[in-house]
């Protein structure tokens, strides 16, 4: 039998039980879709992380509280919650060599009204004018936290898009009041948008200045991170190593074992892809579930269809189909079905991650890698589930099959 | 042409127990006869007679367990399913009692199906169905119908176009007249005389009715899987009176 003639008889198979084949491709779709789009938003919110994090500066080192054990990652409980960073640590890394700028800050969470009432719940940095630079931030209207804000421990904020426009919406925020802890404070300007990250945002944060945060509102003086630009990458392992020492010996703690962890950009970045690689792995297994259903729902068409088809079998076989003529013929049916499907299930996941980053603000990335797998996954399953129907008429008996009933 | 040389047939059916015991049923015994070409010969018998299985063996549908069966001087008795698939797509060419068209199917698509299996271009497909469409007298309006809108003599004689495209050597047909009415019965053993007396093809026909058997030119008789009797038909019937000779 010619490849050509194969083809013609499965197109007539198929298109003779519409219904039936539709509903059948179906399985298939959705379970190839779902895999499709799963790895998009993964890799999609995995390279989004990623960019946005290389965008926060690049020769940044953040001296944390608390020790970070090696192996498990910045993810891994509060340790930033230690008290071991204080306001001297920071002059002692200002003097180190290669550093460019130091931003010393302390975070915490409050909510934040503005006058007409609105609020949200927000990031409140207390920080000093180094942290543009350090950070990576620009100011997109009025200005930013200056010095003599810090020394006179001004009420004055800065506002990150997302808050400015959750509190504010469309108005213009500069010159305004919005309280944080029950303290008015003025709105002098406003950050431009980094984009958001997927699991954290940085434009959903205020600023106030670092001596405002520490005497007025935490009345604490340790810090939550310390921020070290270094003047080139090359010279980052060198920095972190004399940071380490030095602070180290003013903590009077075990160098090996200190009460406070250097991260730079790099070790955030490695931990976030393990549990964003950790993430997109799940998703595609669950994914990946629905797909073998699919296929169970091939195999089941094809059985039916095989006993349904028993005389037609019997006649083909009298008629001198032999063996492979007839497996392969209805293993070409199982193939095509799951290959429809395949084909149809690529063009839905594209549209459902396109719709996800479309209208949930999610970042998806459909990668040739992913629509490949998709493909031989497809085709695989038309194989393997095919295989028996096919085996299962190509065995049957002419005599018996022409007299089935 | 053919030729059976003690050819038996046990079938063993029934569970096999612990006893071991499954019921064997010989379904032929030791039959031998000869058929030479263009010969047109019908095999009769009671129903349980074994006739069925007499033509399975000589369809190549089945093998015998015990003889010999050699058709065209080759012996096909002992050959693989796929080789006896081989022969069956080449030399034999069936006519069932349930007609057995593809529905859904155009007639042309069926009688082409034969085709399919011996790896022709669809042109040659379609002129050989056209030539064996126009020996089994079949009207070429209908040509493009799907085989379920036609009558019961129609669909046979598609049946008998599928069986004559391949050009085979023997044409076995299994009761063709058993689903149909007396006239239009008429009709296909009508077509079957045509091939026989003008374009000299050999026919096997299995009938249990005395009636349709006289169309042949000779009788074999079959009961409990033996042959009984072998006769020439004394007064042969036809179908359609302009092709005594």
């Amino acid at each position: 039998m010619k490849l050509e003639d194969l083809l013609q008889e499965t197109v007539t198979a198929l298109s003779s039980n519409k219904a039936r084949s539709g509903l059948t491709i179906l399985g298939i779709v959705i379970g190839i879709a779902s895999v499709i789009a799963m790895i998009s938003i993964g890799q999609g919110v995995s390279e989004q992380i990623k960019s946005s994090i290389e965008g926060l500066g690049s020769n940044l080192l953040t001296v944390m509280p608390g020790f970070i054990q090696p192996g498990r990652g910045v993810v891994s409980a509060g340790r930033g919650t230690a008290e071991s960073l204080e306001q001297d640590d920071v002059e002692i890394i200002r003097e180190i060599d290669g550093v460019v700028s130091v931003s010393p800050e302390v975070q915490r969470r409050f909510q934040v009204v503005s006058e007409t009432g609105n609020n949200t719940n927000t990031l409140v940095l207390g920080i000093l004018p180094e942290y543009l630079e350090a950070r990576n931030v620009f100011v997109q209207e009025g200005s930013f936290i200056t010095d003599a804000n810090v020394r006179a421990l001004g009420r004055v904020v800065v506002l990150g898009p997302t808050v400015a426009e959750d509190i504010f919406s469309a108005q213009d925020p500069i010159g305004r009041t919005i309280r944080i802890s029950g303290m008015n404070f003025k709105v002098i300007g406003l950050l431009q948008s980094k984009g958001s990250a997927g699991f954290f945002n940085p434009d959903d944060a205020v600023f106030i200045p670092l001596t405002t945060m520490q005497k007025v509102i935490t009345g604490e003086d340790f810090l939550s991170a310390i921020a070290v630009s270094v003047a080139s990458e090359d010279r980052m392992p060198l920095v972190q190593a004399e940071i380490t020492q030095a602070l180290a010996k003013k903590h009077r703690v075990d160098p090996e074992n200190p009460d406070f962890s250097i991260l730079s950009q790099a070790d955030i970045i490695g931990a976030l892809t393990q549990v964003t690689t950790t993430f997109t792995i799940f998703l595609a297994a669950v994914a990946g579930i629905s797909l073998i259903v699919g296929g169970i729902g091939i195999m089941n068409m094809m059985l039916t269809t095989v006993k349904e088809r028993t005389r037609e079998i019997g006649l083909r076989k009298a008629i001198g189909a032999k063996r492979c003529d007839i497996s392969r013929q209805f293993l070409a049916e199982a193939v095509a079905l799951t290959f429809l499907g395949g084909v149809l299930g690529i063009i839905l996941g594209w549209a459902v991650s396109f719709a996800v980053s479309h209208f949930a603000g999610l970042a998806t990335k459909v990668s040739p890698g992913a629509i490949l797998l998709a493909f031989l996954v497809a085709s695989a399953i038309g194989i393997i589930f095919g295989y028996y129907p096919a085996k299962r008429a190509a065995g049957l008996n002419p005599i018996e099959a022409l007299r089935y009933e | 042409m053919i030729e059976c040389k003690d050819i038996s047939k046990i079938y063993k059916s029934g569970p096999s127990t612990s006893s071991g015991q499954a019921i064997e049923t010989r379904a032929l015994k030791n039959v031998s006869f000869k058929v030479s070409q263009g010969e047109f010969l019908a095999i009769m018998g009671p129903s349980g007679s074994g006739k069925s299985t007499l033509m399975h063996i000589m369809g190549c549908l089945d093998t015998p367990n015990g003889g010999q069966y050699f058709l065209e001087g080759r012996d096909v008795s002992r050959l693989s399913d796929d080789e006896l698939a081989d022969i069956r797509m080449q030399k034999i060419g069936f006519v069932f009692q349930a007609f057995n068209l593809l529905p859904r199917a155009t007639v042309l698509r069926n009688v082409t199906l034969p085709l399919l299996y011996a790896g022709l271009s669809r042109k040659e497909r379609e002129n050989q169905a056209r030539e064996a469409l126009k020996s089994s007298a079949f009207p070429e309006e209908f040509w493009n119908h799907y085989s379920n809108q036609l009558s019961g003599g129609m669909m046979q004689r598609v049946a008998i176009a599928r069986a004559l495209c391949n050009n085979p050597a023997i044409i076995l047909a299994d009761e063709p007249t058993g689903n149909l009415d007396t006239k239009t019965g008429k009709q296909v053993l009508d077509t079957f005389q045509h091939l026989h007396i003008k374009q000299g093809r050999t026919i096997i026909l299995i009938t249990h009715e005395q009636y349709v058997a006289e169309h042949a030119q000779r009788v074999i008789h079959i009961r409990d899987g033996s042959v009984v009797g072998d006769e020439k038909v004394k007064v042969r019937r036809l179908a359609n009176h302009h092709y005594e000779t």
